[in-house]
């Protein structure tokens, strides 16, 4: 543990010992990260953790373009019951690849790899990652996992439902099962690889000066995110290998007709899935904490609350899996004790609103766009928390179970959750990843866009799923019409939302203005950088002296936190801050 | 009751079911709401109230509150225990089948529901029940995993192959309430729907001494009959309309092609292997998706279906 | 700021500060991924562990047919592999390169030793029909001792674990030629031999797995 406890030893230093170089980044930086190699064959081959995350940005907005056109298509096909244009089976497979997709392909790598790849290392002040080539290799894994699955539709597709639940699965004659658990088993490393590069970045690769009570609170949900991924990920893993080899060789194991047990399945298959729901949130709690305490100027409130629920909810996260299996047949005692858990892990999620509201208290708010996701983000993520609670009481879930009520809940905390907070997270960190504005009314005209248009989709189908609805319907009763018509409508004023997201980013990256090293005023270590940041980052090592959102104190003040001169920086990077730090303003005794 | 979220509920027709069940939703959907509009006052409020006035604005330096943290940690944990407590209590009634019940065999298959009764009686997607009478269903499958679910009487449990499970209910008033399978089957899972009928007990009794002991009449009326109760006109119809599988109009003695190219005459070996094993031989474009209902039929119900399927024309 | 590693010892990435936090950083890399792959193994030993609860027959009667010397002599040979990969990374510390290539080759060598032991396992059941899933097809001789309506899912799971063992095995082969190759350069000194290490702490879990695997597959009684 040498390494560590030289990073402890710096954080000792008194500042007063300290030789601090005050730094001012550059207005209009030369280099960046994007100068730095260029052409597309630097771009698939870098190391470089900005690179790799913007790769992932990318893959993660192609998939979700593909999974929300069949959202689209498939609320069209349910403006009317039976067939409206396309056919059950063509139904049943959409349903199941927009699952599939939206789940393994976006949710998951969407805030840990794209945006927590760019912004990790930069908060830490490191250079990279711990494992750079590593990383590269984990965006080629997910792209070979997708690679299968595309081959799966190839091969006769794939109905299950993106659950897989046996023996629906094992008896299907249909070779695209088998491709797609091999994508899934594959993409698996991916997130296995990034998690376990995260955790040792973390711990290894601090700036001098960040302790642990010093880590900004994305980190902390980054940290837990990634504890979740390497634990959960595994079974995932083996479980998805025994269905291939359920389906390959008739191993038995799942299968009732060769003697073995679905339900062993289902708990195998919750397991991961249930922790995986942790993934795919506590990154999206990381980002609200940044955002709320950018944009109202204060300090957070709660900081070891907030920082240690997220490791609470990763830990009670792994013990609720059963809460899924209510009326699958599980025992007694084991239905008891999933919902008695299943309401604990409630109870830091509940902690973290209270935190943020809190911090608003007396603070100075501004309302730009990524404030803006973060009341959106509260307002519904809040609904799918008390839905939530809903599923968890037993017998109210005996009835809601797999109808659209489910359905609404988990969109509610995956889209509304999840897929906002990355939102907050674009257009917060958009500056400093191109350096560019966008233009801000479109940005929040799209931002009300989505609120409408997601509330109009999903609030009906709470209603029509107390009804009675049941999830994963080509079909359905008459008296459901009203409902399905007004959520498909919803989802076309969500998809203008969108829309008009992907056009104003794009004229942004061609002709938005630029923003400037630090445009929200941020305290956070990744603002002390250019936009965009150069290679390594920072053109210095910083040493940071002071906490994340310490907003009490002046900006002047605060940037004396940054310096050059300490022991283990190497001579280059001395020699090229000092030219750098001729833009520096002064050099005093901290 | 007259709750304020009672509109999100179906009618409630098996009160000994429901009623806690929907006691227990209208409480957390109003606490739910108390705390959410809170929420979402508060965050407004500071959002107008503070709002950014100048760049240069001082914000305290309020770092947490012990008190305020611990109350809104306890206040909620409390308010779990109780929803746990009354889900609980809701769960282990909808677990525990009054002695006195009357038990009705219900086996799932693609894509329909048989019904077994004590008497030999057989019905396929109607579930007859008498009225004011507990009634326990014992579930099984024989293929892939289903669930059932009467959200009128807010049960639902999985079906499933090799193992039993059970749902109880009590009607309180005649009439039908709808019955879905919400478990994801396949092609025509959400066509999976069936009714349970509740007749009042005399009429109830009737209608079960009619029909006791199973399909009756000629071979080729029993043959219609089991046609219907195993459920094969959820994928082949009797009028030519093309549903997942062939249709049985005009089949017999007719020449048909087969997916893998050969061509073969439909006879009485024919149908028989179909039935047993219905992957041997697929008719060119179909899919196949049938179950085999080996060990589920007996060669006597064979031969009659055979009969019957002989006369569709 | 292109060029960081001018002043790095050459082994040194130019993100890391020094040798030492590269090498702790790849040492904890590892046992992160280790604490990962004892979790996929963990799925297949609770598929064993619930089967085992079932049908606890089953399972004394079907580890019958495993061969319990032969399994003995395996857990031997990993053993003693686990010790000449101690032994290869105290010569890499010791700047000992002759020692680290031997250690190394004596390693791949027992490593290899146990797949062909593994493989004549296989093939004597795959010969008496003790097959995996659809290819189950025991002699009659076989079936008489093993007429257990679930023997199919005991050597489901048990060609599952083995195979699933002996894949690690292979990529710890391939690593430790690897590993030989560098060392053969001189690539390797008492300054550098993170991966050295880290190769022996995965060869030591593919070596500890083995030993759980030993007496929960053979050792039923």
């Amino acid at each position: 543990m040498a390494s560590l406890s030289k990073t402890e030893n710096t954080a000792q230093i008194t500042p007063k010992k300290l030789k601090v170089k005050r730094f001012v980044p550059l207005e209009n930086p030369i280099n960046t990260y994007l100068t730095d190699e260029k052409g597309i064959w630097a771009w698939l081959t870098t190391v470089d953790h900005k690179k790799i995350g913007l790769m992932y940005l990318g893959a993660v907005a192609f998939f979700f373009a593909l999974a929300g056109f069949l959202a689209i298509a498939l609320r069209t096909e349910l403006w009317t019951p039976a067939k409206t244009f396309i056919e059950a089976d063509t139904y049943n497979q959409l349903f199941t690849l927009h699952g599939a997709m939206m789940v393994f392909f976006v949710l998951v790598p969407s805030i840990p790899a794209a945006l927590g790849n760019f912004i990790l290392p930069m908060q830490l002040g490191a250079k990279d990652v711990a494992f750079p080539r590593l990383n590269l290799a984990s965006f080629y894994i997910y792209a070979f996992g997708a690679i299968f699955t595309f081959l799966s539709l190839a091969n006769n597709g794939f109905d299950t439902g993106w659950t897989f639940y046996t023996p629906y699965s094992s008896d299907t004659n249909s070779a695209g099962i088998i491709w797609v658990t091999l994508g899934v088993f594959i993409l698996g490393f991916s997130s296995i690889l990034t998690g376990t590069n995260f955790i040792t970045t973390i711990h290894k690769l601090r700036a001098p000066g960040i302790s642990w009570d010093r880590l900004p609170l994305n980190v902390w949900a980054l940290y837990a995110t990634s504890i979740i991924q390497v634990l959960a990920t595994p079974v995932l893993a083996i479980t998805i290998l025994l269905l291939a080899m359920e389906n390959i060789l008739d191993i038995g194991i799942f299968d009732p007709a060769l003697g073995g047990d679905p339900v062993l399945y289902q708990h195998f298959f919750w397991f991961y899935s249930h922790p995986a729901v942790y993934i795919m949130i506590v990154p999206g709690f990381g980002i609200i904490s940044e955002v709320i305490t950018t944009f109202s100027k204060k300090t957070i409130f709660g900081y070891w609350a907030i920082a240690l629920s997220s490791l609470a909810i990763a830990f009670i996260g792994f013990l609720v899996w059963g809460h899924h299996m209510f009326t699958s047949g599980q025992s007694a005692v084991a239905t008891t004790i999933f919902s008695f858990l299943t309401f604990l892990v409630g109870i830091p999620t509940g902690i973290k609103i209270f935190n943020w509201v809190a911090t608003l208290y007396r603070g100075s708010i501004s309302m730009k766009t990524p404030m803006l996701y973060v009341f959106i983000f509260i307002f519904l993520f809040s609904i799918g928390g008390f839905t939530g609670i809903m599923l968890g009481a037993l017998s109210v879930d005996i009835h809601l179970h797999d109808t659209y009520y489910v359905v609404a809940h988990f969109h509610y905390v995956m889209m509304g959750g999840t897929l906002i907070a990355l939102l907050a997270g674009l257009h917060y960190w958009w500056p400093k990843m191109t350096g560019k504005m966008y233009n801000e009314p479109l940005a929040k005209t799209a931002a009300i866009f989505i609120f409408i248009g997601f509330n109009v989709t999903f609030l009906p189908q709470f209603i029509m799923g107390a009804q009675g609805m049941p999830r994963r319907y080509y079909n359905y009763i008459d008296q459901f019409t009203p409902f399905h018509q007004t959520s498909t409508i919803g989802s076309y004023i969500l998809a203008v939302g969108f829309l008009v997201i992907l056009f104003y980013l794009v004229h942004s990256l061609i002709k938005g203005q630029k923003a400037g090293p630090n445009p929200w005023n941020s305290r956070g270590l990744e603002w002390q950088s250019n936009s965009p940041p150069d290679f390594h980052n920072f053109s210095h090592t910083p040493v940071v002296i002071h906490g994340p959102y310490d907003y009490h104190q002046p900006m002047e003040e605060f940037q004396l936190g940054l310096a050059v001169d300490h022991e283990y920086g190497d001579e280059q990077d001395k020699v090229a801050a000092e030219a750098h730090a001729s833009s520096a303003t002064e050099t005093t005794e901290a | 009751m007259g709750r304020l979220f009672d509109f999100m509920l179906p009618e409630n027709k098996s009160p000994l079911t429901a009623d806690s069940t929907d006691l227990l939703f209208n409480f957390i959907n109003e606490t739910s709401l108390v705390i959410f509009l809170g929420v979402i006052f508060a965050m407004t409020y500071f959002a107008i109230r503070y709002r950014r006035k100048s760049e240069d604005d001082k914000t305290p330096l309020i770092t947490h509150n012990n008190t305020l943290e611990i109350t809104w940690s306890v206040i909620p944990l409390l308010l779990t225990f109780v929803v746990f407590g009354l889900g609980y209590s809701g769960w282990l009634n909808l677990k525990t089948v009054p002695n006195d019940a009357y038990e009705i065999q219900v086996t799932g298959f693609k894509w329909s529901w048989n019904i077994n009764y004590e008497n030999g009686a057989q019905t396929i997607n109607e579930i007859h029940v008498p009225k004011g009478v507990p009634i326990k269903l014992v579930m099984t499958s024989s293929d892939v995993l289903h669930s059932f679910f009467v959200p009128e009487y807010r049960v639902k449990h999985d079906v499933i192959p090799n193992r039993y499970t059970y749902v109880w209910f009590q009607p309180e008033e005649t009439g039908e309430s709808q019955i879905f399978c919400t478990e994801y089957c396949g092609s025509s899972h959400s066509n999976m729907l069936a009714k349970v009928i509740v007749h009042e007990p005399e009429d109830f009794q009737t209608w079960l001494d009619e029909n006791a002991g199973g399909p009756t009449g000629s071979p080729i009326e029993q043959g219609q009959q089991l046609v219907t109760l195993q459920g094969c006109q959820a994928c082949h119809s009797v009028d030519g309309t093309e549903i997942i599988g062939p249709s049985f109009k005009g089949i017999w003695n007719r020449e048909r092609k087969l997916a893998d190219g050969n061509t073969i005459i439909i006879d009485e070996n024919y149908i028989r292997e179909s039935i047993l094993y219905p992957g041997e031989k697929i008719a060119e474009g179909y899919q196949n998706v049938m179950s085999p209902y080996e060990g589920r039929i007996n060669d006597e119900e064979i031969t009659k279906i055979i009969e019957y399927l002989k006369t569709i024309d | 700021m292109a060029n960081h590693s001018a002043t790095h010892p050459k082994h040194v990435h130019h993100h890391f500060v020094d040798s030492n936090q590269q090498f702790e950083s790849a040492k904890l890399g590892m046992w992160v991924f280790l604490v990962n792959e004892i979790l996929f193994f963990g799925g297949l030993f609770c598929a064993y562990i619930v089967f085992r609860a079932w049908y606890p027959e089953l399972f004394t009667q079907a580890a019958l047919e495993l061969n319990t010397f032969w399994g003995a002599v395996n857990t031997v040979v990993l053993i003693g592999s686990s010790l000449t990969v101690a032994m290869a990374i105290r010569s890499a510390q010791n700047n000992q390169k002759r020692g680290l290539e031997i250690n190394l080759l004596i390693t791949i060598l027992l490593a290899c030793v146990f797949l062909v032991i593994k493989y004549f396992e296989y093939e004597h059941k795959l010969h008496l029909g003790i097959a995996p899933g659809s290819f189950w097809n025991p002699t009659p001789e076989i079936a008489a001792v093993l007429d257990h309506p679930k023997a199919n899912i005991f050597f489901g799971i048990y060609y599952m674990m083995t195979a699933v063992h002996g894949l690690h095995v292979i990529i710890g082969i391939v690593l430790m030629v690897w590993l030989y190759l560098r060392a053969r350069k001189g690539h390797f000194n008492s300054e550098y031999y993170t991966p050295v290490e880290i190769t022996g702490l995965y060869w030591h879990l593919v070596d500890l797995i083995w030993i759980f695997l030993f007496p929960l597959l053979y050792l039923i009684e």
